[in-house]
């Protein structure tokens, strides 16, 4: 599917949202994307805290080319900036991930964090109101009880839909760093946040409490050598989580061995080739992203050149590399003094495991089908925003000579950078950030 | 790692062929750029994915006086400061978030028919949650 090469490219736009402005204020740029489980609902954040949320329009047999089109659903402010007067801290209302609950009933939930608090937010519809009660008169003043003579039962009447969002839980007060990663276990009752040097598990119905599971505090912070970046449930075993380092490895740990999992029970790591390390080497083998497959068989990992994908059962190395924007090894000079080098790329699995994505610089993203091991560049731009307009592979040009579709790598727009991508959990849909833009593209019917 | 080049012209080198090139010239990418870097600041730590780095990523956010240990570089000193002290203190930043509020302000959303004061409010009489002050660009 991924279409690398001649033949028509299987990708095709779909929709863009936001505004074209090129002033992007800071508080629009998307912060995170993430469909729900049914791939219905498309919820975004960004860094004024806000959350967007889509709905997937049932399919319109008036228009069989086009697949259900996202539309605007919900969209409420989630965190409000803070500042911690005891610590001197500014607390960014930044959304950094957005995860939903699996739907229990017809209402929706979802868990979004910023840097220090997690809430719980319930999105449900409401199409009636009431008429017609015994007690209130219609504008809501309270009735007289003894000008009351009869009895009536109020009416329901159908009303414009209304979508309303609420917070249900927040649960505060339980980092002291920064918050990476939250992830909602397959028990559906707890799930855990991780911060730069703790992950804690929560229960989805207490608030005041959680548990500590990792602590990776030194005693002495001038020993500090390592962060935790990302962390992870297993999609089927409850007892199972990985967290991700600053140094590149994984650590698998199973709640069950004990409380508290300081001692992992797998260890990922690649061996490195000491005589290639580098004063960039650390810094590039940071993993900003992990994520597990569908299947529970494996996972895979997002440094800064490469994703890999790890088959749980083998911690010595990867099973698959690939390279994601090679041509800037060379560049990581002016990288690191523009501190590009510590941008932070998600990935992640389409919903058969056989195909995986992640984002690259000038709005370019990558695909790679693991089946074919073939891969693509596609772009996120405004020029190739025709619906339906099939989307042109990329290619970037690291030789001397380019020719005349290509790209040079110094022309690359690094301020164009594409961090959060999503995939639908069944279809060939995905959702591209592009800065304060989210593009939906889809593959092509017929 | 070396991307299909069939369609390229042939003449050029593939990837691998390159880096057989460079390793001949006994120059990694990676170690160029490192020496690229250690000439733009000569005294660059030795342990650059150590406490420094670390330190800056768990400190973001932190208003006031913020010591910075000697070994860092000024280029360093630098971007950590950008990511932290613009506020003297709290007071300071209140004032700046104040400045800022009364910019955004809009008008305020048109008025709930409902009486309030004279009764306790149940949950249906509540009006909807109050929208954000400034709607996402994403929802227009």
């Amino acid at each position: 599917f991924a279409g690398a090469g001649g033949g028509g490219c299987p990708w095709c736009f779909s929709q863009v949202k936001g505004a074209i402005d090129e002033d992007v204020a800071e508080a629009d740029i998307i912060s995170t994307v993430e469909f729900n489980y049914s791939g219905d609902l498309l919820a975004t954040g960004d860094k004024g805290g806000r959350v967007v949320i889509f709905q997937r329009e049932q399919e319109n047999k008036s228009r069989p080319h086009s697949r259900g089109e996202y539309n605007v659903y919900s969209t409420f402010q989630s965190h409000e900036p803070e500042f911690d007067y005891l610590k001197s801290l500014e607390i960014e209302e930044k959304i950094n991930k957005i995860r939903w609950l699996p739907q229990q009933n017809a209402a929706h939930f979802l868990l979004s964090t910023n840097d220090k608090t997690i809430k719980l937010w319930k999105i449900s519809e409401r199409d009636k109101r009431a008429e017609g009660y015994n007690l209130k008169d219609e504008d809501g003043r309270l009735r007289d009880p003894f000008r009351i003579t009869a009895l009536r039962v109020h009416v329901a009447f159908p009303m414009d839909l209304m979508v309303e969002a609420s917070p249900r839980r927040i649960f505060a007060n339980a980092h002291t760093y920064h918050i990476n990663s939250i992830s909602v276990n397959s028990d559906h009752e707890t799930y855990l946040s991780a911060d730069d040097l703790r992950i804690n598990l929560w229960h989805l119905e207490i608030t005041d409490r959680s548990f500590n599971i990792v602590d990776i505090k030194p005693a002495n912070m001038e020993e500090l050598t390592e962060v935790i970046t990302a962390a992870e449930f297993h999609p089927h075993q409850c007892n199972v989580f990985v967290y991700s380092s600053s140094k590149g490895t994984i650590r698998l740990c199973d709640m069950r061995s004990s409380a508290l999992c300081d001692r992992h029970s797998k260890f990922f790591e690649e061996p490195e080739d000491p005589s290639s390390r580098s004063f960039f080497s650390e810094i590039i083998s940071s993993i900003s992203d992990v994520k597990f497959s569908h299947s529970g068989r494996y996972m895979m990992t997002r440094d800064y050149l490469s994703v890999k994908v790890w088959d749980l059962n083998m911690e010595s190395r990867p099973v698959e590399t690939h390279q994601v924007h090679e041509y800037l090894r060379s560049k990581l000079c002016s990288l690191y003094e523009n501190d590009c080098i510590f941008d932070k790329f998600e990935c992640c699995w389409n919903g058969s495991d056989s195909a995986i994505m992640t984002g690259s610089y000038n709005n370019f993203f990558r695909m790679f089908d693991r089946d074919t091991r073939r891969d693509v560049t596609l772009e996120a731009s405004r020029e190739s925003s025709k619906p339906r307009a099939s989307l042109k592979p990329r290619k970037v040009c690291t030789g001397g000579k380019r020719r005349k579709d290509e790209i040079s790598v110094d022309s690359l727009d690094f301020n164009k950078k594409i961090l959060h991508t999503a995939w639908h959990p069944v279809d060939n849909v995905i959702a591209v950030a592009a800065t304060n833009n989210l593009y939906i593209f889809q593959d092509k019917i017929n | 790692m070396s991307q299909k080049q069939e369609e390229e012209n042939p003449a050029e080198e593939t990837g691998e062929e390159k880096q057989d090139t460079q390793e001949k010239e006994g120059i990694l990418p990676e170690r160029a750029e490192e020496a690229k870097l250690k000439a733009k600041y000569p005294s660059l730590g030795q342990k650059p994915g150590g406490s420094d780095f670390l330190m800056k990523r768990l400190q973001k956010g932190v208003r006031g006086i913020v010591s910075y240990p000697l070994s860092l570089e000024p280029k360093e000193v630098l971007r950590m400061k950008s990511v932290e002290q613009k506020y003297f203190d709290s007071g300071d930043y209140n004032m700046a978030k104040a400045k800022m509020k009364n910019k955004q302000l809009p008008s305020a959303g048109p008025d709930k028919n409902l009486v309030t004061g004279d009764h306790i409010p149940t949950p249906q009489d509540l009006p909807q949650r109050k929208s954000s002050l400034v709607t996402s660009k994403l929802a227009g």
